[in-house]
């Protein structure tokens, strides 16, 4: 229930949805203007370009899970609320990456094929953005937990969850490079998934504490 | 659901202090609500009456003195109206935050009648004026079966014929084995006795 009620609000704003797929377009269309449109250079780097763009739109969004929701005292609801607060928190979050994290994996195809990425590793790149931008958003849920009391967090927020996120970037990128190379991209999509699932289990415990604290305050 | 004299104990304070500011607002406050009590917190502007409400509500766990109990959580209605700009009145309660359970459809529009937004349930709540969105919210008092009510100046911004529908309601709930805290600065009218609590009195200078 509360996973629809954060899609249908997430519907009714389209730009929201909107702003990190025109930004991961915008990036991705800068990269060939700025290294020169060689299609073997940038098939060499679209792995990890791709990465980057999709991690930094996650880091831009974050921010946003619960602000509006703190502003006009939904979440002092939420926390009263007799359902337990790590299901509330895991749709907020679910919603949180339907919206960007898969939308963004649906549609990379497009921008692979715009950085000239090998059309082997089009399919392991999908999953890996599934999977990586799901532990991206759980993550970044913790840091939006602790910072929402605060009017700017932005930049704390940035400090305080990209130390988490370097362990997807790195697996995600090298899962697509091995696809790249032909080497098998499985154990390194295993290992994304293993994050998801430490994620899925402790990530909601520590946004909910967090989201304790900061109403506290 | 008592109709003894003494009704059932749903929440408890015990040497109850807070310091704001290097202010005392108040301490050692020792009161217990049981199930067919009306109370009213007093005071001036910043003599603490949300600070205690939020407590009660356990929403502050930390930084006070003294302890808590409830029996079951509470139904809070803070200065904020919680309401979704986004979502139309219907959706709002529907989609409670904090509704573990689905209200079916009539219920909601009977207790969207009961606040007068009969015509309102489908417009967005953005297009809502200050005072029918807080009634949008209050309109959840109309559904809910939470026994311990804890209204933060639940009268603001709401007119005449609001209030008296509103106080109707308390009293309604109090009659009927609920408890209600309450913060207003304006006299309740309502045939139940009132346990007043002023905060001015606790407060040290």
């Amino acid at each position: 229930m509360l996973l629809r009620r954060q899609l249908s609000l997430a519907i009714r704003r389209p730009i929201e949805i909107g702003n990190p797929l025109v930004f991961f377009a915008i990036v991705v269309a800068m990269f060939p203007l700025g290294i020169g449109p060689a299609s073997e250079q940038l098939a060499m780097i679209a792995p990890g370009a791709i990465w980057i763009i999709a991690l930094l739109s996650s880091l831009l969004t974050s921010d946003s899970v619960f602000r509006s929701d703190f502003d006009d005292g939904s979440l002092e609801q939420l926390l009263l609320a007799p359902q337990p607060l790590y299901l509330s928190v895991l749709a907020y979050l679910c919603a949180h990456w339907i919206v960007t994290g898969l939308l963004l994996a649906l549609v990379s195809p497009v921008f692979a094929l715009m950085l000239n990425l090998p059309a082997a590793a089009v399919g392991t790149l999908v999953v890996s953005l599934a999977l990586g931008t799901a532990v991206l958003s759980l993550v970044g849920g913790i840091g939006a937990a602790l910072t929402v009391g605060l009017k700017r967090g932005g930049m704390l927020i940035s400090l305080l969850i990209l130390p988490l996120y370097i362990p997807v970037l790195i697996f995600g990128t090298a899962a697509v490079q091995a696809a790249v190379s032909g080497s098998p991209a499985g154990p390194f999509l295993a290992l994304l998934g293993a994050m998801l699932s430490l994620a899925i289990a402790l990530g909601p415990l520590a946004t909910a504490a967090g989201l304790r604290i900061s109403i506290d305050a | 659901m008592t109709d003894s004299a003494v009704g059932e104990l749903l929440a408890e304070v015990t040497d109850l202090g807070l310091v704001r500011g290097g202010r005392v607002l108040f301490e050692s406050l020792s009161f217990a609500i049981r199930a067919g009590e009306l109370w009213q917190l007093g005071g001036g502007n910043g003599a603490g009456k949300t600070s205690l409400l939020r407590i009660l509500a356990g929403l502050s766990r930390y930084g006070f003195d003294g302890w808590v109990s409830r029996a079951e959580v509470p139904l809070y209605v803070g200065h904020q109206a919680a309401v979704k700009g986004l979502l139309s009145a219907r959706e709002n309660l529907s989609w409670h935050v904090s509704g573990g359970c689905v209200f079916p459809d009539e219920q909601i529009e009977q207790a969207l009648q009961r606040v007068g937004l009969c015509g309102f349930e489908d417009t967005p709540s953005h297009a809502l004026s200050a005072g029918q969105q807080r009634r949008v919210n209050l309109a959840r008092l109309f559904l809910s079966d939470t026994r311990l009510w804890l209204l933060d100046e639940p009268f603001t911004a709401i007119d005449a014929d609001g209030v008296s529908e509103l106080q109707d309601r308390i009293a309604a709930h109090v009659a009927h084995g609920g408890a209600v805290v309450v913060t207003s600065h304006q006299p309740l009218h309502v045939d139940h006795a009132v346990h007043h609590l002023s905060l001015d009195g606790a407060r040290i200078p």
